[in-house]
């Protein structure tokens, strides 16, 4: 951890008063806290990426290949003929200025160059400087800029300032998506071999043992029983999850992060419970995989390549294993990788036998909308069931809880999943209260460390991005008393433990499914003194 | 600076036309060969422009969803923020090029001590975009009955309903006001508001100065300098009929008023007013969000090393049969 600012004097530092002169000119100043670590060249070398070797950002050196601007030239002229979107967001933007103050990071920092449309300038420079007629003639006076390696720097500096969250997207009047200049930006600085720790070891792991912490399958199976026996220490029923089981109907993918990390692990009993109830009341047969034990897609921080090399687990498992669809967990970019990338990646070479349109054996629902996918939220998943009547629960588990919830941007964004999660939060919590209206919904903040930022290096940085958020959260805790956050997302659920202590004491944080957990009731269950926390239920705590 | 770069080379253009056509008199040169030049490059630009994007391919479906996804029946799906038909995004897109829909949306934060952060609505941008982009598109409208003959009805209607605040002759239009007010305040706001000057480049500012000329000079001529109307209807309706011949008695100001004008139609394609196309190729908006439900083409979509089921199984198989999870292979024997 860097020498992070208490919170007042973090808060009292923010100035949205941009600097004199042109932007241009304002030197870069890679400030301690505000960056991540650079990658470990064994995590680079692992999954062939360019250039691995040990650098530092703060060095003036970072030991480039010597072509390294005909790389990047290269790699951008590439780019700007295969993504429309590229072409597009880098040549129509008017600079109306109304995605300015939408991203979290300006809000928080009022760093100029974290406006969205400064952001996306830092790239549009040097397009219009080496790609347009009037920007080589005329330089900085069309706006353009060459390549230099200062200019290079400030892309890696700022790009890694991005949560890729897309609210800017939702204000600016055509669309320009600033996650997919990021996206762009991050490849082109990938080709010269310029990455961050957090984001190439965790896509390195996950390649090779299908998870980010590079978890091996016994110790993945383990974590798992551990969590199976401390569900029959609360309940007096021992689930038997099932792995690797081929003949499963449904294969079952989460982030790995809600396997091997407080406050996820309790989500993942949720979803253990979950699965077990199913099992004994209506047969359901549910695997987990240890080969693609991540949902969560690193390589989506790294390029399109990467993401898809690794998101082709998912498809050639389900292959494997014979199962006819997959239910997805509470994950962020988990989905957005699927909902928008993944059948386009990898739909026709690996689904070709055994997959199946989406069918809820239990209601027979038909999933439609998740008719080539072949695959299901959680979230959908459940809502159905309750909807259906097939779940019991038990609110009054969950009355300790005062709720709010937090749209994780890429379900939110990318995909629309907003109500689903509030009807299985209303379904199994009592004490449910909305944040205000501009910082939910499709206008969510992110929580700060999305896109591969959660690191803890880089901790300022972070707490100034979750600012509006926690800000909402505060709102709510003052008005209403709330003291959980309910999220849908693995990185939220590491990132904000830290942060709402930071900004708002007294708040914790949960993922629905362990709502879910603590209401449902087994038939024969013994009658539970703690939640999946071992916190005594409300009523329970003097006994 | 900036602003004053371009408000400097708008007065260049000025002073150019000034002598051209006034103190050299090249009035063929203003009132045919500079239009019709113009003219043509607008056109071949702005084509040139949109078929340019329209050559690179949209690899991936990622619309941004602005409300509730279609999944369950008995979930209300936001039809047209997120759309899952092509009907839902023809929608949206007209919501967005007719409306302005996402700049209505626009929020302002304000943070006090505490910290706490505020986020209200501010609705200015919209308004004044709305009122500069409609003004404009009906003072071009109204401008069609100089390049017709008869006058079409539809025209006429304009310029009845626009002109309907008549004090005097000539009749004054509501959309000479409407638009001069709105594009001093775009272009104020440009200046005056810290972060907005910050972000702005010369090409933020010159169009606006340009289109103000522009302006400014068509009001100027049609109020205070006169000049000879029906001489310049038989000028353009020359030009449209295509046999230039400038008839006499036209004053400067209109050559002056042409010549912006021209250079407006030559720097459009060039610029990012070329956002006038943009906004229609725009894959976050124009794309239905039925991404799990229909299979996207990617058209270069290519094959990638993947780490194979096998090979991670050659790696663990010990581990993963001591701690009892099933195998493909059991020592060295295919287990089918």
């Amino acid at each position: 951890m860097s020498n992070l600012p208490k919170a007042d004097e973090l808060a009292s530092k923010i100035d949205y008063m941009p600097p004199k002169g042109d932007w241009m000119d304002l030197p870069l100043e890679i400030k301690e806290g505000r960056y991540c670590y650079a990658s470990n060249p064994k995590s680079v070398e692992y999954v062939g990426l360019p250039n691995p070797r040990s650098w530092n950002p703060l060095d003036d050196d970072w030991k480039l290949p010597e072509n390294w601007q005909e790389i990047i030239l290269n790699g951008m002229r590439e780019r700007l003929d295969r993504f429309r979107t590229f072409k597009v967001f880098m040549d129509v933007c008017v600079r109306c200025g109304a995605c300015a103050d939408k991203c979290h990071f300006f809000i928080g920092s009022g760093d100029p160059r974290n406006m969205p449309v400064l952001r996306a300038e830092l790239l549009r420079s040097v397009y219009r400087g080496e790609f347009t007629k009037a920007g080589k003639i005329l330089g900085r006076f069309a706006g353009g800029r060459k390549l230099t390696l200062s200019v290079l720097k400030e892309w890696w500096y700022y790009f890694f300032q991005c949560s890729e969250c897309r609210r800017c997207s939702v204000f600016c009047p055509y669309g320009i998506d600033t996650a997919e200049i990021t996206i762009m930006g991050r490849e082109l600085l990938n080709l010269v071999g310029l990455n961050i720790d957090w984001i190439a070891t965790p896509v390195a792991n996950c390649y090779r043992t299908g998870n980010h912490l590079g978890i091996q399958p016994h110790a993945f199976k383990d974590m798992i029983d551990f969590f199976c026996e401390d569900i029959e220490e609360i309940t007096g029923i021992l689930p038997e999850p099932s792995f690797n089981e081929k003949g499963a109907d449904i294969l079952f993918i989460t982030p790995s992060g809600d396997v091997f990390a407080d406050p996820g692990t309790y989500t993942c009993m949720g979803y253990l419970i979950l699965f077990e109830y199913l099992k004994r009341e209506y047969g359901l047969k549910v695997t987990w995989s240890t080969y693609a034990s991540e949902g969560g897609n690193f390589g989506f921080f790294t390029s399109h390549e990467t993401m898809k090399r690794l998101n082709s687990k998912m498809y050639m498992e389900a292959e494997r294993l014979g199962a006819k669809w997959i239910l997805g967990g509470e994950c962020g970019h988990m989905w957005r990788v699927i909902n928008q990338y993944m059948d386009t990646m990898n739909g026709p070479e690996y689904q070709k036998s055994h997959m199946e349109t989406p069918v809820n054996p239990i209601t027979g629902t038909v999933f439609e909308h998740a008719a080539s996918t072949k695959m299901v939220h959680i979230c959908e998943f459940t809502a159905d069931l309750i909807k259906h009547g097939k779940l019991n629960l038990d609110k009054s588990r969950n009355d300790n809880i005062k709720l709010t919830y937090h749209d994780s941007c890429n379900p939110a964004r990318g995909m629309g999943l907003l109500d689903e999660p509030r009807y299985v939060i209303k379904n199994t919590c009592n004490h449910f209260y909305e944040m205000p209206e501009n910082t939910i919904r499709e206008q969510t903040f992110c929580c700060g460390g999305g896109s591969g930022l959660n690191a803890g290096e880089d901790d300022e940085l972070r707490m100034m991005g979750g600012l509006p958020r926690a800000n909402a959260v505060k709102y709510v805790h003052e008005k209403h008393g709330v003291n959980t956050l309910g999220c849908i997302c693995a990185i939220d659920r590491a990132v904000f433990p830290d942060l709402l202590d930071y900004w708002v004491p007294g708040v914790g944080v949960t993922g629905i499914h362990e709502l879910v957990g603590n209401a449902l009731v087994f038939p024969n269950e013994q009658e539970r003194e703690t939640d999946l926390r071992g916190e005594p239920l409300p009523g329970k705590e003097d006994e | 600076m900036k602003a004053l770069y371009s408000l400097f080379l708008v007065f260049a253009l000025v002073v150019v036309s000034v002598l051209g056509a006034g103190a050299m008199e090249w009035h063929s040169l203003f009132g045919t060969v500079i239009p019709y030049a113009a003219f043509l490059l607008f056109v071949i630009g702005f084509c040139m422009r949109v078929v340019n994007w329209a050559k690179s391919p949209v690899p991936f479906r990622i619309p941004t969803t602005c409300g509730q996804q279609k999944s369950l029946p008995w979930i209300k799906h936001s039809k047209i923020e997120n759309p899952f038909t092509t009907s839902g995004v023809v929608v949206r897109m007209l919501l967005e090029v007719l409306c302005f829909r996402s700049l209505f949306r626009n929020t302002k934060i304000d943070l006090r001590s505490g910290p706490r952060l505020t986020f209200s609505s501010s609705k200015w941008l919209w308004l004044g975009a709305l009122a500069f982009h409609y003004s404009f598109l009906i003072i071009v409208i109204r401008h069609m009955r100089f390049f017709t003959e008869p006058v079409p009805g539809f025209i006429s209607v304009f310029d009845a309903v626009d002109g309907v605040l008549q004090l005097g002759a000539p009749t004054i239009y509501l959309t000479d006001g409407i638009f001069l007010l709105a594009i001093a305040y775009l272009f104020i706001r440009r200046l005056v508001v810290p972060h907005m000057r910050y972000i702005s480049l010369v090409a933020d500012f010159f169009p606006l100065l340009l289109i103000l000329a522009i302006g400014i000079t068509g009001i100027a001529m049609r109020y205070f300098v006169k000049t000879d109307v029906v001489a310049i209807k038989e000028l353009t309706m020359n030009l449209v009929q295509l046999h230039p011949v400038i008839p006499e008695g036209i004053g400067v100001i209109f050559y002056v008023h042409l010549f912006l004008v021209c250079t407006l139609l030559v720097y459009f394609p060039l610029s990012k007013l070329m956002h006038m196309g943009g906004v229609f190729m725009s894959p976050t908006r124009n794309m239905a969000s039925n991404n799990r439900a229909v299979r996207h083409i990617n058209p270069w979509n290519y094959p990638v090393p993947v780490h194979t089921y096998a090979e991670y199984e050659d790696e663990f198989r010990e581990r993963m049969i001591e701690s009892g999870l099933p195998v493909d292979k059991q020592e060295g024997v295919e287990n089918v």
